[in-house]
């Protein structure tokens, strides 16, 4: 066996020697599953085969906090893969770590790669940009919270579907019309502390944290206990008591809510619009997230979630040109397209958008654009750049068990608030502390 | 007559103990004095920098209320596990025991949860009692009970409790049962000559016999609710809502798995270490006593 595997071996290297000796491996750890991971191995296979230098080799590590964990394994261990892909609220311990990473920027600098990071989509690209205008990571999968409703229940309750609530006061006023006509969810949320506090603050041109969101350093602190912050949660808390809010859990647990046609309002991912597509047997729509008509200012612009690839420290400078040509390859408009259309996820350049948009999609599709659309609806502040907070794993965690404690109705949303800001202050310290 | 196998050889007991003496040293010693260094340093997620903090982390893990808490949660979680786990399965061996056709299909079955990874067994109870979309839950609607765990502390406290304890009851089985089975038939029987009644029986005779499994099944317990239940939670309710199932060993794995937080974590396991060696030591000097071997 062993030598039957050995001679086979020598005869494949001996067919393809020239081309197997100039090929550079370029491994790329990514989280993507079932359909998504089919096409992000498209992506893989189609920059192989446009070149012959390189080959982008992907692989599934698991999701997002396990691939993270195995990548840092991997990295102390010294063999960290090439790219690795992160999602957002990693952002600050990545860029902490330097010496481990290789901005993006310099990445391509270094390659002579032609980039311009005006190219891409401001509040996209913006997220994982340094104050000084250098991209860390590459923008891969963005998406962003949208407001969906059940055109069917609406009707039921004689609301105009066509008329979606705008605002909170709106909302309310159609969860106690939808609860009289007997509909026994009117409204439930995914991702509560992304809602809720996260997109909440951009949203409404408020900020969460200090220091321009922690982009600015690292001594940030969090500050979402404003009183609006307050009279948010207040008012979240307020229509759980009555009936009208039902608290799903803390990932995405609310898609199934409004999908199976048991919550008629629903905040959620705009990549849940495929689940929602597949399993809906009714009809519905996706719109601007509500917001409070009495705040100056809003709405402003909701921020991304999703994820970033960020180039790990300590290889090749030829394995660095094959992932910088990797990168621009994934820029070029056709294939951020194709990724965008495939996936839901939105496009990272406006090149693309407009490639996408001149293509009729959006024609065929209505409502494809709108994540898009809410996430330029303004230009971005310093509220609604992005967050970049040390830890925020644990950071959100806080927020969610304080959420939490008010929708149960064991706590006043102000001293929920508080709390999850101090607790939250004392993880950005320890942060900021060992990364010194 | 002397039972006892006398070794003549000087170095033939330590080689023949070395092997497992070996995977004890590098398998729970060496980590054990890993975690004990790691709770003394403050880290970032890569190891980049180390820092030697002293005793900062664990002053600030006993300044946090929250962290506090958790230990009354873990206290009430871990007595649960392990009283209902040890009492569950002392009534299933009993009858299982008493069992004369098909007793080997009801053994196995019994025994069959113990093979299941203790994350499979979270999701299998997570999907059952799902607030939307379980089984369970439907049923329990019938019922006119509102179940949902998801936002309260009770039920998310019950339904940890249940999939751990199912996950160990086949474990505590396996023991009662070859417990019940060396107790001599002749004491029983002579016991029900005299015209004990079975429950008499059981409390005079079989449980005073049982009491050496019983009590090696209660430190077993105890540090299965303390060390090996993270699994459960993590894949059922996660510590929430806000905090109600947020057990110690759960947050030692949150912080130092999933947010790469190793100093942190590290001192947490080394206070969770130190209060199951505490517990330990007062099982054997009160507990034991009663224990008739």
């Amino acid at each position: 066996m062993q030598m039957k595997r050995l001679a086979l071996a020598l005869a494949a290297a001996a067919c393809f020697a020239p081309a197997a000796q100039a090929q550079t491996e370029i491994q790329w750890w990514h989280s993507m599953g079932g359909a998504l991971g089919e096409r992000l191995n498209g992506l893989a296979g189609k920059f192989n085969a446009s070149q012959k230098d390189y080959k982008v080799v992907a692989v599934y590590k698991g999701q997002y906090p396990v691939s993270m964990t195995a990548a840092i394994a991997a990295f102390r261990a010294g063999n960290a893969p090439h790219i690795l892909q992160v999602f957002e609220v990693g952002t600050a311990t990545m860029m902490a770590a330097k010496g481990a990473v290789v901005p993006v920027a310099k990445v391509m600098a270094d390659a002579k790669e032609p980039f311009n990071p005006k190219a891409y989509l401001p509040t996209v690209a913006g997220y994982y940009t340094d104050l000084k205008g250098n991209m860390l990571s590459f923008p891969f999968n963005s998406s962003t919270v949208l407001f969906y409703i059940n055109h069917d229940s609406f009707r039921k309750a004689g609301l105009d579907p066509n008329k979606p609530p705008r605002t909170w006061a709106e909302v309310n006023a159609a969860a106690e019309k939808l609860k009289g006509s007997g509909q026994q969810c009117t409204y439930t949320t995914s991702w509560p502390s992304w809602m809720h506090i996260e997109n909440f603050s951009a949203w409404h041109d408020v900020p969460m944290g200090t220091k321009q969101n922690g982009m600015g350093g690292f001594d940030t602190q969090f500050n979402f206990n404003s009183p609006l912050h307050v009279r948010h949660v207040a008012m979240l808390g307020d229509m759980a008591k009555r009936g009208l809010f039902t608290y799903a859990g803390r990932t995405n647990q609310g898609d199934a809510k409004f999908s199976s046609g048991e919550c008629a309002m629903f905040s959620g991912s705009a990549s849940a619009t495929a689940g929602i597509r597949k399993a809906a047997r009714f009809e519905w729509s996706a719109n601007f997230i509500p917001y409070h008509d009495d705040v100056k200012g809003a709405p402003q612009n909701s921020i991304i979630g999703g994820a970033s690839l960020w180039v790990m420290g300590g290889k090749k400078p030829v394995e660095y040109r094959g992932v910088a040509k990797f990168l621009a390859f994934l820029s070029r408009p056709e294939v951020q397209m194709e990724w965008h259309t495939g996936t839901g996820y939105v496009p990272i350049t406006l090149a693309s958008y407009d490639l996408t948009r001149k293509s009729g999609y959006y024609d065929k599709n209505p409502g494809a654009d709108l994540p898009v659309r809410q996430l330029t609806h303004k230009a971005p502040t310093a509220n609604s750049k992005g967050l970049r907070f040390g830890n925020f794993v644990q950071g959100r965690e806080v927020i969610e068990e304080e959420l939490e404690a008010v929708f149960s109705g064991r706590k006043e949303a102000k001293a929920a608030l508080d709390d999850a800001v101090r607790r939250g202050n004392d993880i950005l310290r320890r942060f900021e502390a060992a990364n010194r | 007559m002397e039972k006892r196998v006398v070794f003549r050889s000087a170095w033939l007991p330590y080689a023949l103990l070395a092997p497992q003496i070996a995977v004890t040293l590098v398998f729970f010693f060496w980590p054990a004095v890993q975690a004990v260094w790691f709770s003394f340093q403050e880290q970032d997620a890569f190891g980049l920098r180390t820092e030697f903090v002293g005793l900062a982390n664990f002053e600030r893990l006993f300044r946090d209320e929250n962290y506090l808490a958790s230990f009354g949660t873990t206290a009430l979680f871990s007595s649960l596990v392990a009283f209902s786990g040890i009492a569950i399965s002392l009534l299933l061996a009993t009858m299982a025991d008493r069992v004369v056709r098909g007793a080997l299909a009801y053994k196995t079955l019994l025994i069959w949860p113990y093979a299941v990874a203790p994350a499979v067994a979270g999701v299998l109870w997570a999907f059952l009692f799902a607030p939307s979309i379980g089984v369970i839950t439907y049923v329990l609607k019938q019922a006119g009970i509102d179940w949902n765990w998801i936002i309260d502390a009770e039920q998310a406290m019950l339904l940890v409790v249940v999939a751990s304890v199912w996950k160990q009851i086949s474990y505590n089985f396996l023991f009662f049962l070859a417990g019940l089975q060396s107790i001599p038939r002749s004491l029983i029987e002579a016991a029900a000559i005299d015209g004990a009644g079975p429950l008499r029986r059981f409390w005079t005779i079989v449980f005073p016999l049982l009491s050496p499994t019983t009590f090696f099944l209660l430190v077993v317990n105890i540090v299965y609710a303390f060390f090996d239940t993270f699994g459960v939670i993590d894949a059922t309710t996660q510590g929430g809502p806000a905090q109600a199932t947020h057990i110690l060993v759960y947050k030692v794995y949150y912080d130092g798995v999933k947010a790469a937080d190793l100093g942190g974590s590290s001192a947490q396991s080394v206070v969770l270490m130190f209060i199951v060696i505490a517990l330990t030591a007062v099982q054997f000097r009160f507990v034991e006593r009663r224990v008739q071997y």
